[in-house]
């Protein structure tokens, strides 16, 4: 973005989804293409999509998923995310520990978590559990790697210079280590946020009897094709609304971070 | 951590022992292809109670490995450290040091910063604050207490880095090439703040620097060292310039002029013998 100015890049940004829009609605309320009902089967229509979303905003039981996912999104982070602080820390401070496990660290991050899913659903049931655990295999692995390296990786000088302060294993621990651990977690938060979001709906998909996965899942199975996108809508502005608050929280927390940048991305 | 008398025959010679003494120095590093570099050598060098010095050198001759033994950051191949007597082992803790680079917890503000360097000592925390306030004010940083160390400028993070060492009141300063990363100006500026410090208590001082105009005006001493590796002390000038001085007058001072000169002679060579070995090599 050079000289473009704000409002101009806004407005071309509102074309593109009028002209998305407008698409979708000639090709499937039109025959230009083909049949508007065989059309409308496969893609519903925007307007459709549209009022069922706002019935379902509007209606109860929306809520109680997406509080489901919810509940299921903050569970995974919060756990994956302690156990990825503490593993993380304890494997920088201990040289031997990370050497001996290090091959299994790595293979077990390189298997892709989808396919534990359904041994969760066998060990933990269709509750919420088997999300938890899903979202905390892979919130786990992104926070440790993360504290690992930034607690490796703190500044030689400022360790110096804290262990010429005088300060002993406990307080090098509490004033350097800790807040250096705490930094690389917060600096994946989006990242390990939106994977926490991606375990809990994958779960639910995967087998579940409440939460946004679901949803969309019941939809697919009865080929309603309107209720599928509108699921999907649904889960778009929870994850807006979601990385928002992320944005908000990481802004509070870093203060102190020169020109910080984030990093966004959702599985 | 101290203990471990390792020179009780110095212990009844003098009535004050040197602040810092080194004896036969020599410190050696495995370097990752398996050789070794040694990167000083039977090194000699003592630095009285109230003295200012500093040690001059080409780049990488190894000034500032040499410092780091005197902190106990690492741990001489051979040779005796001795700290006001005593035998020196672990990290130096009556010893103050101001790194070249920022030392600063990022995460904690200008006040933070400060106040934590008397956690060690067991100070409360409240009491910690308000000392590091006062701290903070007579290094000229009244205003700017609530700072994270990225929103100061390289100046004002000296100054909240010499007020964190000074806070515990060290009888040592260490100090490596602290005011290199500045401007000459702010450089000047600095060098007179840390004399008026320096002055009200006279700590002993050892100030690694390869400017030797700086190392001049501050101080009471030179040495100078050899080019590495294996660098040795080569020079040392007693400078006699009177104080207080003013840095930035001082070097218009015929004196200063004569005494540059000396110790240029003898700093030249080596500084042509470190650039003929090749400049890059920075062991420092």
């Amino acid at each position: 973005m050079t000289s473009h100015s704000r409002l101009k890049i806004t407005l071309l940004q509102v074309l593109v989804a009028i002209g998305f829009l407008l698409a979708w609605h000639i090709a499937t309320t039109t025959s230009l293409f083909a049949d508007p009902r065989k059309m409308q089967f496969f893609f519903s229509t925007p307007t459709n999509v549209l009022a069922r979303t706002w019935k379902q905003l509007s209606g109860a039981e929306i809520w109680y998923h997406l509080g489901i996912t919810l509940t299921e999104t903050i569970l995974a982070f919060v756990f994956g995310a302690t156990g990825g602080v503490l593993c993380g820390f304890l494997f920088a401070r201990r040289e031997l520990l990370a050497a001996v496990f290090d091959p299994y660290i790595k293979a077990a991050n390189a298997l892709p978590r989808v396919v534990l899913a359904p041994i969760f659903a066998l060990w933990f049931g269709l509750g919420i559990w088997s999300k938890v655990a899903l979202g905390f295999t892979l919130v786990f692995f992104i926070v440790f790697f993360n504290v690992y390296q930034g607690v490796r990786e703190v500044s030689q000088t400022v360790l110096a210079n804290a262990r010429m302060l005088g300060m002993n294993e406990r307080q090098l621990m509490r004033h350097v280590y800790w807040p250096a651990a705490m930094t690389w977690m917060f600096s994946s938060l989006h990242t390990s946020v939106g994977f926490a979001l991606v375990g809990a709906v994958v779960g639910e998909y995967l087998g579940s009897s409440a939460g946004l996965g679901y949803k969309i899942h019941e939809a697919e199975s009865v080929f309603d094709v309107t209720g599928v996108f509108s699921g999907m809508l649904i889960l778009t502005i929870f994850v807006i609304v979601l990385d928002t608050i992320v944005t908000m929280i990481e802004n509070r927390l870093l203060v102190w971070r020169p020109g910080q940048s984030t990093t966004t991305a959702n599985g | 951590m101290q203990a471990v008398s390792a020179a009780p025959e110095t212990a009844g010679e003098a009535a004050r022992p040197p602040a810092i003494s080194l004896a036969g120095i020599d410190i050696t590093f495995a370097l990752k292809d398996g050789g070794r570099y040694q990167a000083v050598k039977g090194v000699d060098l003592s630095v009285a109670p109230g003295e200012f010095v500093a040690v001059v050198g080409p780049t990488g001759c190894g000034k500032s490995t040499l410092l780091n033994a005197a902190a106990g950051l690492l741990q001489p191949s051979a040779g005796k450290v001795g700290i006001l007597g005593e035998g020196l082992a672990g990290i130096n803790l009556k010893a103050g040091y101001l790194f070249q680079l920022d030392a600063l917890m990022p995460w904690k503000t200008a006040l933070q910063n400060v106040a934590v360097a008397l956690e060690p000592q067991g100070v409360p925390a409240r009491e910690a604050e308000e000392r590091a306030r006062a701290w903070l004010a007579r290094v000229g940083l009244r205003a700017f207490t609530d700072r994270y160390p990225h929103m100061l400028s390289g100046g004002q993070k000296k100054r909240v880095a010499l007020a964190q060492v000074l806070i515990r009141d060290p009888k040592i300063l260490l100090m490596d090439e602290p005011f290199g990363p500045l401007d000459a100006q702010t450089r000047q500026i600095m060098g007179n703040l840390l004399l008026d410090l320096w002055a009200q208590d006279r700590k002993a001082v050892m100030f690694v620097t390869h400017d030797l105009e700086e190392a001049i005006s501050l101080s009471d001493r030179v040495v100078v060292m050899s080019a590495g590796p294996a660098a040795g002390i080569v020079g040392d000038y007693r400078v006699p310039l009177s104080r207080p001085r003013d840095i930035a007058d001082i070097r218009l001072d015929r004196d200063f002029h004569e005494i540059h000169r000396q110790i240029w002679q003898t700093l030249k060579v080596e500084v042509q013998k470190a650039y003929a070995a090749g400049e890059g090599r920075d062991m420092a």
